[in-house]
């Protein structure tokens, strides 16, 4: 689709245009196309910000610890708190959501990799060039201060004069631009690329709720896009989207962001719905629950999420009429949330349930999910939420769903898949710790906030005055939020400490938790080529299957061990894609062009020269190196430079790659 | 996996598509929501013009009319460029590359002139939430379409220099979808910015 040069297979490629070779040291990881090593990068780039996320939410706890907080000032508070939210957001939710969904998905459904693997670099990069650019506020101490929802007109240039809102609007595109790419790679994969036998209905829940998630992404996304151009060119280029005094309608930015906003909730919290009703049938022994009305509720809240936004705006005077109809759409969504509460308590119900980490973490969140499922039903009801608006009580709500569902289930997946990732266990001791501290200290810091919210504690003020009875509360919720931080510091104890004790401890065996779905076909941890060879998926799963039977009165026996099942991962002859320079200088563009959009437009021109190298670099390296770091058998050379050639649009909002497809 | 040649070319995959057809038309889905929202924007501003002027006072549709005839005749010559490179006519498939290309030139030349025509009349970015919302669509709309001749642009390129064979004829059909997208979404904007009557001062 673009300017191609054919480029013979034996043909030695020359200069800028070697393909990186080796697959050892620092050079491995910032070149790697292994949809496995980009999901530990988004993992690891993740933790990172959770702990600027988590530094920022103990500031907010210390200023609000005692009544008129002298910790923060007000303007630095409004900055932090706005950045504690982004961060949490875009930054640490979905990423790790991301993570997950880019080791496990191909191994799911028994892929090689992604169907784009530089496509897939180059959205890890795209995303820490946002998540840096946005950080990079500090530096030049002028942070976004409009909260994450950043309402216009309030963030227009009349009322937030700084740089701060530009990095946000910025920031937001660039990392939007990595979710769309992501999303549009893991939709592809996932509906071409499944094993043999593996219809729909056969893959595991995971993977179902990671492609719903992906199609919110494909369609959120680009709303948002909107709107954070709407403001850029408001803020800096004299458009009059947002500025009533020229007429314009002080709604529309709450409407833009809030459709993108509410499926972004479900983004948040689908994969870790995904991840448990993995943990849970495996650590119950028993199959899921109603595993077609599993998936299908979760189509269902993908729909059902467009239909919601305006209950975010109750009280912004979009009238009656709106208000009733918002109404009943927000308490019918409540329904297939339900299904799913309820299809994981008859998963476990009457199984023989092993409470080890990883369920400990799964049952946290249905648990906890449910209590924050429950004062979400509370805002569906208009008058109510007129009182709870802008309250504590809101500040309560989302925690309870966004750390209490998303974050505990995330937990769940870290301590599950650990093994497949690194070949050893998490262990046990620390993470019950882990658990009980995060547990605890969650419930210490947001259960007193609905209490805080009913009392009219308003959200974002940065100190109270003492006498409202709001004074103990705060003070037992500031201590919760160092109770978190104990939980939290378990967790990465516990990484260190696994890893050391690993190192004189056999390895792990190939199924360490007795699981059920194909991604445990792989020995661990997973070697860099997946499969040795294509599995065939006759069932749901399949994993589970193959290890068990029935005998003749119909009681399941083990007919096969796992070692049996296991594939022994010594393969030599499958062809890995090779790896690439380009999506790293490419993403290494764009924060250029942000701060050219920003600054002065002389920025833009690195900017430009980085992302015009790396488009051309793209297009002419050659598809593989001959010298690559491929298996040594079999090449399948017939394909690899009769496929579409690499083709670039730098969309405003996308860029799209055509790539060749890995091979399996 | 199966083999990846049969892969390429959308034999063996899940959905009969290849992988970067399908690409493309996931990307489509989601460029959607992007004109959606721009169009939704312009609708809520159209008749909110201020002391400036109004959409019915400036728009030129006769004007209009022609260019997007322009337009959607390129969509045409796409179609004749895949067709001519599926039956392995190297020669015609770069003549009616070529013709894409410039028709799309044309239909951004009439543009330029529209918004410089504006311009003059008093219509700046800055006028109105009207003004600018239509310079924001229509720009948009023009972005999209002026990456499609830099893609048609480099297919010719590519077609020059020999790589652009009848085998890879998908290539031609994927950016013809683009093409084709960017062609239907104009439909939607021009029926709601021109032929929808507009307000007037």
């Amino acid at each position: 689709m673009s300017e191609t040069m054919e480029i013979e297979a034996p043909a030695r490629p020359i200069g800028v245009y070697t393909r990186p070779k080796g697959n050892t040291g620092w050079r491995d990881w910032i070149t790697t196309v292994d949809h496995k090593k980009i999901g530990i990068l988004y993992g690891a780039t993740a933790m990172v910000f959770f702990a600027i996320g988590g530094l920022e939410a103990l500031l907010i706890r210390l200023q609000l610890a005692t009544p008129n907080g002298t910790v923060l000032g007000a303007d630095t508070y409004n900055r932090v708190f706005t950045m504690h939210g982004v961060t949490m957001v875009f930054m640490v939710i979905m990423p790790l959501a991301a993570a997950f969904a880019n080791y496990l998905l191909p191994l799911q459904i028994g892929a090689r990799d992604v169907a784009f693997p530089r496509l897939n670099a180059l959205s890890f990069w795209v995303f820490l060039a946002g998540g840096l650019f946005l950080n990079m506020a500090w530096i030049v101490g002028d942070a976004p201060d409009g909260g994450w929802f950043a309402y216009a007109p309030n963030t227009g240039m009349i009322f937030s004069p700084g740089k701060g809102m530009d990095y946000y609007a910025l920031g937001l595109q660039i990392m939007g631009i990595a979710s769309l790419m992501s999303a549009m790679n893991l939709i592809v994969t996932v509906l071409n690329m499944r094993a043999p036998g593996m219809t729909l209905f056969k893959m595991p829940v995971f993977t179902w709720m990671i492609l719903v998630v992906q199609f919110l992404l494909l369609f959120a996304v680009p709303v948002i896009t909107v709107a954070l151009f709407l403001l850029l060119f408001d803020r800096n280029f004299g458009a009059n989207f947002f500025n009533p005094e020229m007429g314009a309608d002080p709604l529309l930015w709450q409407h833009l962001f809030w459709i993108f906003g509410h499926p972004e909730v479900y983004i948040l919290i689908l994969p870790s719905f995904g991840i448990i009703s993995e943990v849970i049938p495996t650590f119950s022994r028993k199959p899921i629950f109603g595993y077609p009305f599993m998936v299908f509720s979760g189509i269902a809240i993908g729909f059902m999420g467009w239909g919601v936004w305006a209950h975010h705006m109750f009280v912004s005077g979009i009238g009656p009429i709106s208000v009733a109809a918002f109404s009943v759409s927000t308490m019918f969504i409540a329904v297939p949330t339900g299904v799913k509460i309820l299809n994981w308590l008859a998963t476990m119900w009457g199984g023989k349930i092993r409470f080890n980490t990883p369920m400990l973490f799964a049952s946290g969140v249905v648990s906890m999910f449910t209590i924050g499922g429950l004062s979400g039903v509370t805002h569906s009801l208009a008058p109510a939420d007129t009182q709870q608006t802008d309250t504590y009580y809101i500040v309560a709500h989302f925690h309870y769903v966004i750390f209490g569902g998303a974050l505990l289930g995330i937990f769940a997946g870290f301590y599950f898949w650990w093994p497949k990732c690194f070949g050893h266990l998490l262990g046990e001791k620390l993470g019950k710790w882990n658990f009980w501290l995060m547990l605890v200290g969650f419930n210490m810091t947001f259960g007193p906030m609905h209490i805080l919210g009913l009392q009219g504690m308003s959200r974002r003020i940065d100190s109270y005055s003492p006498g409202f009875g709001f004074e103990f509360w705060n003070m037992f919720a500031s201590v919760g939020a160092f109770v978190i931080t104990l939980g939290v510091l378990m967790f990465v104890i516990n990484i260190i400490a696994s890893a050391r004790k690993a190192r004189h401890e056999p390895p792990v065996g190939p199924d360490p938790w007795d699981a059920r779905s194909p991604e445990w076909f792989t020995p661990n941890p997973t070697p860099v080529h997946n499969f040795d060879e294509v599995i065939q998926i006759s069932s749901l799963d399949e994993f589970w299957h193959r290890k068990y039977g029935e005998d003749e009165d119909g009681r399941v026996v083990r007919v096969a061990t796992a070692e049996e099942v296991c594939q022994d991962g010594s393969a030599t002859d499958t062809h890995l894609p090779s790896p690439s320079y380009w999506p790293l200088v490419l993403a290494s563009g764009l924060p250029f062009v942000g701060f050219g959009l920003i600054y002065t437009l002389w920025f833009c021109v690195p900017g430009a020269v980085l992302i015009f190298m790396a488009i051309y670099g793209w297009i002419f390296e050659p598809v593989d190196d001959p010298d690559g770091p491929h298996g040594h058998g079999h090449h399948d050379d017939g394909d690899d430079h009769d496929d579409g050639p690499p083709e670039e649009t730098s969309d405003e909002a996308t860029a799209e790659t055509a790539e060749e497809a890995p091979v399996g | 996996m199966a083999d990846t040649a049969a892969v390429s070319h959308g034999e063996g995959t899940g959905t009969g598509l290849s992988n970067n057809k399908l690409l493309m038309w996931v990307f489509l889905g989601s460029e959607c929501l992007l004109f959606g929202g721009l169009i939704s924007t312009y609708l809520i501003y159209r008749s909110r013009f201020g002391d400036g002027p109004a959409p019915g006072d400036v728009f030129d549709i006769p004007f209009t009319s022609v260019s997007s005839f322009v337009l959607l005749m390129s969509s045409l010559t796409m179609v004749l460029a895949l067709s001519a490179l599926q039956r392995g006519d190297i020669r015609n498939n770069r003549v009616w590359l070529l013709a894409t290309a410039l028709l799309g030139s044309l239909f951004i030349g009439g543009q330029v002139y529209e918004f410089t025509t504006f311009v003059r009349e008093g219509l700046t970015y800055s006028t109105s939430p009207f003004s600018s919302a239509f310079f924001t669509l229509t720009g948009f709309h023009g972005v999209h379409v002026s990456l499609g001749i830099v893609m048609l642009m480099s297919l010719l390129i590519s077609s020059l220099r020999g790589t652009l064979t009848k085998e890879r004829s998908e290539t031609v059909e994927i950016v013809g979808l683009y093409w084709h997208f960017v062609d239907v979404v104009w439909i939607f904007i021009f029926t709601v910015i021109y032929l929808v009557p507009s307000p007037t001062s």
